[in-house]
């Protein structure tokens, strides 16, 4: 029979190796998705994957959306790893996304029609407030009253989500839309707009944000106090609480600091690549942005690639619904497929698989 | 007569160690046998293949004459064969009757079986209330829960391993007198212990294991206890060397202490009071369960509790944190080694700055020196004979003794003002706690104040100046710990928690 | 009146259902010990899986049934991933939820708008025409009446029984319960099929009776509401039918005054479920006492045994 040994240190090979095979297996166990739908397996997989990047036909245009897409995620998912090293799920990053861009929109509408340069800089801290007050809301309820916040995050989603309707169609609505429901364009106006900062790239600030966000985390993890505190709170807690760490002010940080690359990524998009706030702008990166962070084992180099990764899913998602009728969903189940398996496959990192024969008396 | 129980070379091996060798031996009906050995020798394995919780890689086994190979615990408990194992496998949340059920294969209805439970439970002299949560019970108290799960299936065989770890004085002698009573009425009891004296009271043979083999067989009460001891361990250990010298001025002391528990199950602090002095070694007695895990958290800083109720050379430290602790000189080594001393995935390195950080100077403005962190480590392991591959190994690639060299070396090197441990030397070999408690020593010797909370009371009058004992969260006045007898420290500990009264 | 009581609370009782499913299951999974945060992926195949084949076979036990096996089936996959191949069970629950939604969205697309068939209504139409009794307490569909049934089962067999007992005392210390000999894994890969099945009830419910349509997303987030209903609960049966009542009367009353444009702002009726439910959160977790003790003490800690 077969039994797992632990390891005593985890395996370094696997560490890395996990998240490729993981990968790889999603491409085998998709492409027999895919041939269940009745399209050609090995086409689509090369469409999700190669051509984005590579083929003459597409890549002109799908190579600069890749930094469009990964930005966001990054920017979030980055900010939900430190809480996940520490064991505190930030699950609403979707609801902070949304609150932060309501808020950065509010501040530049205020202005408007002004297109005064302090206007942009405003608009972000005011995403970065919004998300910040958000996520604040489960930690201090985590903090003060032992509640879950896995639980409170995500169904201040659903109200985030109320708050955007109601925005949408009420009090940013935009007066000179003849009343059709939506605020009027940020990223077509220069005050408040959010640019391609390198033509052809898709760079704009916000991956500018997420570039600089992985960097500063890195550092963090490694070689500052705080990423030691938020390593050790997450192993082992009881130990963290004897090298001194204060439990309810970590939280809190961690918390804040989400909330806050949350709500900085819901601005940048409403201002740049979204344009403006719509019912339905928000796409889902806060829950994409989970994947992202485990996927990247939690490490921000790891974030970065994987970040990259499922950007090109999506953009090779798309294609494969315009090219080959691959029904949209199909990529969700596709994502959801590749945190299975890297889930699935972590075990050989920490154990060992041991073939054990029964001993006869 | 037919021994009721006979094995014949019965030999386990692991991975990189042999665990037993080739052991033989027998048990008559109504004998109390002792199996003795330091830990590490073998015992518990050799009672695992007997409760078939471990199949022997060779050797056989005789129950009553017909041979006896259990696959599971199940079928040792049908041939009539029950343990009462050291880490007790009970659930906190539920009643004593719940509990007992959980153990038995075909339990009773629940009010037939919450009346043989008292019937039972009084007829051994271990009165036990049905309906309790087992986590409100006491240590002595859960490990009645056990016995009577053991009683109730009417056992041949009853393997008690190493009970009277969790017990006070008085607590022994009754549990003592039920086992002569199951002895009289034919069950056959094997009786795992490395307590000398006890096992001369009680016990009518022992086999002497070492490093897995059996290297002797004797009738205690022929023998002497010293006897018996170098048997087990093979050589004799060296007395630790102490001086005695007058201690110097108060430097810890803690006044009318009150902390509420914080977990349902927790021991609330009463109005605990003591002082220790430089060049002092406080030694807290207390069966676990009483209150020690607060004691050491309030000394620590993981629990606040009033300004005023904890100083140090006069000054208020009962509301600091444990770092602010730390930077004042106040160190504590707690008693989970792994997951509260230690961070079991963390390397020994990481581990170092755990405390480390503070006294040790290995942070510079915020960000960790990591090289002066693997300094220290190292330091850790040359001074104190940690056996590991290296700095970066995992915590909970060490051994158990390895470990606590480390943890407690770990604190040592940092130059304590006053150092508080929790049960330094449970679950640890001879030589390594040998070395623990003579780096006590030592370090009172510099100068320091020391602490030792401990169940081992034979440890504790070995190298305390003074004694005291936790009971229920209360602590007794503390005594010279030089000329107290075992009558008086049972009674500070608490005597028998309304046990019945024991006929001599 | 704005609101009239008798169809509210008939209303009531058909919106608590899906989510009172969903919840028992995750009682009985919560108190074996395991945190399964994929009650709304599980709710969701068992909504499509219900509807598809409800609709394809014309009868709604069928499509019933099939609800119960789609969320089984991702149950299953949770199980492998948390108690054979030791996963994290935060991390799964979520990976259960997002690939949930996701095929879900798949396997449902084209269905929308489809036709169903009827589902069987137990009491007869004399008990219905009953002024107020009648429709609040015998109008309602089958499944309605299981789900208090099931209520009422899962409280004996907890309580009551040896399985009950011995599947709380894996929640509570499964080292012990190893000890003692009892197949912990085995245990909770069963509780965890169970608790798969009811959610996939839940949702086929919802499909199949309650919206009688196909929406992709429709549970709307009622999987967290049940999580969140088994902590209000403090992990007791009865209680979870009392808080799926609760959540119920106030997602038909919002619905309703809506409706009745009472002059409160739709966004804030329409996040109300949710905003009283973290208010009740709150105050059940913030009472210290009774939530440390009835919180299964190995709630979420992974089991390894070792040799």
């Amino acid at each position: 029979m077969i039994a797992l040994e632990k390891r005593p240190q985890p395996a370094r090979g696997w560490v890395i190796g996990a998240p490729l095979l993981a990968v790889l297996l999603t491409m085998v166990a998709g492409g027999i998705m895919f041939a269940a739908l009745g399209k050609d397996p090995v086409g689509a997989i090369r469409i999700i994957f190669w051509d984005p990047l590579f083929s003459e036909q597409f890549s002109g245009y799908s190579r600069p959306q890749l930094l469009v897409k990964a930005g966001p995620l990054i920017l979030i998912a980055i900010g939900l790893s430190l809480g996940f090293r520490a064991g505190i799920w930030n699950i609403g990053a979707e609801g902070q996304y949304i609150v932060g861009a309501l808020c950065g929109a509010a501040f530049g509408l205020a202005f408007w029609p002004s297109t005064h340069p302090l206007i942009f800089p405003g608009m972000v801290l005011a995403g970065v407030l919004g998300g910040v007050l958000w996520a604040m809301i489960p930690a201090f309820l985590r903090v003060y009253a032992r509640t879950n916040e896995i639980l409170v995050s995500l169904l201040l989603v659903y109200v985030a989500e109320a708050m955007l309707a109601s925005a949408a169609t009420g009090w940013l609505r935009n007066p000179d839309g003849a009343g059709f429901p939506g605020s009027r364009n940020l990223a077509r106006h220069a005050g408040t707009d959010n640019p391609e900062l390198i033509a052809g790239t898709g760079m704009h600030w916000g991956v500018l944000a997420a570039f600089v966000a992985v960097i500063l985390a890195y550092v963090i993890m490694t070689r500052h106090v705080l990423g030691y505190q938020i390593r050790l709170a997450g192993q082992a807690p009881r130990a963290a609480r004897f090298g001194g760490v204060n439990a309810g002010r970590l939280v809190i940080l961690c918390m804040g600091v989400s909330g806050a690359l949350a709500g900085m990524a819901g601005l940048f998009e409403v201002s740049g690549p979204a344009g403006r706030i719509s019912i339905d702008f928000n796409v889902g990166y806060g829950f994409t942005a989970i994947i992202v962070a485990f996927l990247g084992r939690l490490n921000p180099i790891g974030i970065l690639l994987a970040g990259l990764l499922l950007a090109l899913t999506f953009i090779g998602g798309e294609l494969a619904q315009l090219m080959l009728g691959i029904p949209a969903p199909a990529i969700q189940a596709f994502q959801g497929m590749l945190l299975f398996f890297l889930l699935a496959l972590d075990v050989l990192a920490n154990y060992r698989v041991k073939l054990k024969r029964r001993v006869a008396v | 007569m037919t021994a009721l129980l006979e094995i014949s070379g019965l030999s386990k091996a692991y991975p990189g160690v042999v665990a037993n060798d080739d052991v033989s031996f027998a048990i008559q009906p109504g004998e109390v046998h002792a199996l003795l050995g330091e830990n590490g020798a073998g015992k518990s394995t050799l009672v695992k293949m007997i409760y078939g919780l471990v199949k022997p890689d060779h050797g056989t086994m005789r129950l009553k004459g017909v041979p006896y190979a259990p696959a599971e615990p199940r079928a040792a408990r049908a041939a009539g064969v029950a343990m009462v194992f050291q880490h007790f496998s009970l659930f906190d949340a539920l009643s004593v009757a719940e509990n007992i059920a959980l153990g038995m294969e075909a339990p009773p209805k629940p009010r037939d079986l919450a009346a043989r439970i008292r019937d039972v439970s009084q007829a051994y002299g271990l009165p036990l209330d049905p309906f309790r949560l087992v986590g409100d019970l006491s240590a002595g108290e859960r490990q009645r829960v056990e016995i009577i799960r053991c009683l109730l299936q009417d056992p041949k065989l009853l393997i008690m391993d190493e009970p009277t770890s969790v017990l006070t004085p008085q607590e022994v002698e009754i549990l003592f007198h039920t086992l002569r009573k199951l002895a009289a009425e034919g069950t056959a009891i094997l009786y795992i212990s490395h307590k000398l004296e006890e096992i001369r009271t009680l016990c009518d043979a022992a086999t002497i294991l070492r490093l897995g083999r059996k290297v002797g067989a004797c009738t205690p009460r022929d023998v002497t206890a010293a006897h018996m001891a170098e048997l087990m361990v093979g050589k004799s250990l060296a007395q630790p060397a102490r001086d005695t010298h007058a201690p110097g001025a108060v430097l810890l002391a803690v006044t009318r202490l009150n902390l509420r528990a914080t977990t349902p199950f927790g021991t609330s602090l009463q109005d605990v009071s003591f002082s220790v002095r430089a060049g002092e070694i406080l030694g807290i007695g207390g069966v676990a369960g009483n209150g020690q895990d607060e004691l050491l958290a309030a000394l620590s800083g993981e629990i606040s509790a009033v300004p005023d109720a904890i100083t140090l050379n006069g000054a208020p430290i009962g509301a600091l944190g444990p770092n602010a602790r730390r930077e004042k000189g106040v160190l504590c080594a707690p008693e989970e080694r792994l997951g509260h001393a230690a961070a079991p995935e963390m390397t020994l390195t990481e581990n170092a700055v755990l405390t480390g950080r503070i006294r040790r100077g290995l942070d510079r403005g915020g960000f960790v020196d990591w090289t002066r962190a693997r300094g220290f480590a190292q330091d850790i392991i040359t001074h104190f004979d940690v056996r590991t591959p290296g700095t970066e190994v995992a915590a909970r690639a060490l051994s158990g003794g390895n470990l606590q060299k480390f943890v407690i070396g770990r604190e040592i090197l940092q130059d304590p003002t006053v150092l508080v441990v929790n049960q330094p030397t449970w679950g640890v070999d001879a030589s390594a706690a040998a070395a623990i408690r003579q780096a006590l020593l030592d370090l009172a010797q510099g100068g320091a104040a020391v602490i030792v909370i401990s169940q081992d009371l034979d440890e504790l009058l070995e190298i305390s100046d003074r004694f005291c004992a936790l009971n229920t969260g209360r602590l007794s006045v503390a005594r010279d710990a030089r000329g107290l007898s075992m009558e008086e420290i049972g009674l500070m500990l608490g005597g028998a928690h309304d046990m019945a009264e024991v006929v001599a | 009146m704005i609101v009239d009581p008798v169809t509210l609370m008939v209303a009531l009782i058909t919106v608590a259902t899906p989510v009172l499913l969903a919840a028992i299951g995750e009682l009985v999974v919560e108190k074996a010990g395991v945190l399964n945060l994929g009650v709304e992926g599980m709710m969701i195949m068992g909504a499509v899986c219900g509807f598809v084949v409800a609709h394809h076979s014309g009868s709604a036990a069928l499509g019933f049934a099939a609800g119960m096996a789609g969320g089984a089936a991702l149950a299953m996959l949770f199980a492998v991933l948390t108690q054979l191949l030791m996963a994290n069970q935060v991390a799964s629950g979520l990976a259960l939820t997002l690939f949930g939604l996701g095929l879900a969205a798949l396997i449902g697309v084209g269905y929308g708008g489809l036709p169903l068939p009827t589902v069987y209504r137990p009491f007869p139409e004399a008990l219905r025409d009953i002024p107020v009794a009648g429709p609040i307490v015998f109008s309602h569909s089958v499944l309605v009446y299981v789900a208090l049934m099931l209520v009422a089962a899962v409280w004996v067999v907890l309580t009551r029984t040896r399985i009950g007992l011995v599947l709380r005392a894996v929640g509570e210390n499964h080292d012990a319960a190893h000890a003692l000999g009892y197949k912990v894994v085995r245990i909770r890969i069963a509780a965890i099929l169970f608790g798969g099945a009811c959610a996939g009830l839940g949702g086929a419910f919802l499909s199949v009776v309650r919206v009688q349509n196909w929406l992709e997303g429709m549970t709307a987030g009622a999987g967290w509401i049940a999580l969140a209903l088994v902590v209000f609960a403090s992990w007791k049966p009865w209680r979870v039918l009392l808080g799926a009542w609760l959540f119920g009367g106030i997602a038909a009353l919002q619905l309703r005054l809506q409706a009745a444009e009472v002059g409160v702002p739709v966004a804030l009726l329409d996040a109300s479920p949710y905003l009283i439910t973290i208010i009740v959160l709150v105050i059940i977790s913030s009472d210290r006492s009774r939530a440390a003790l009835n919180a299964p003490a190995m709630l979420g800690r992974i089991f390894h045994t070792s040799g």
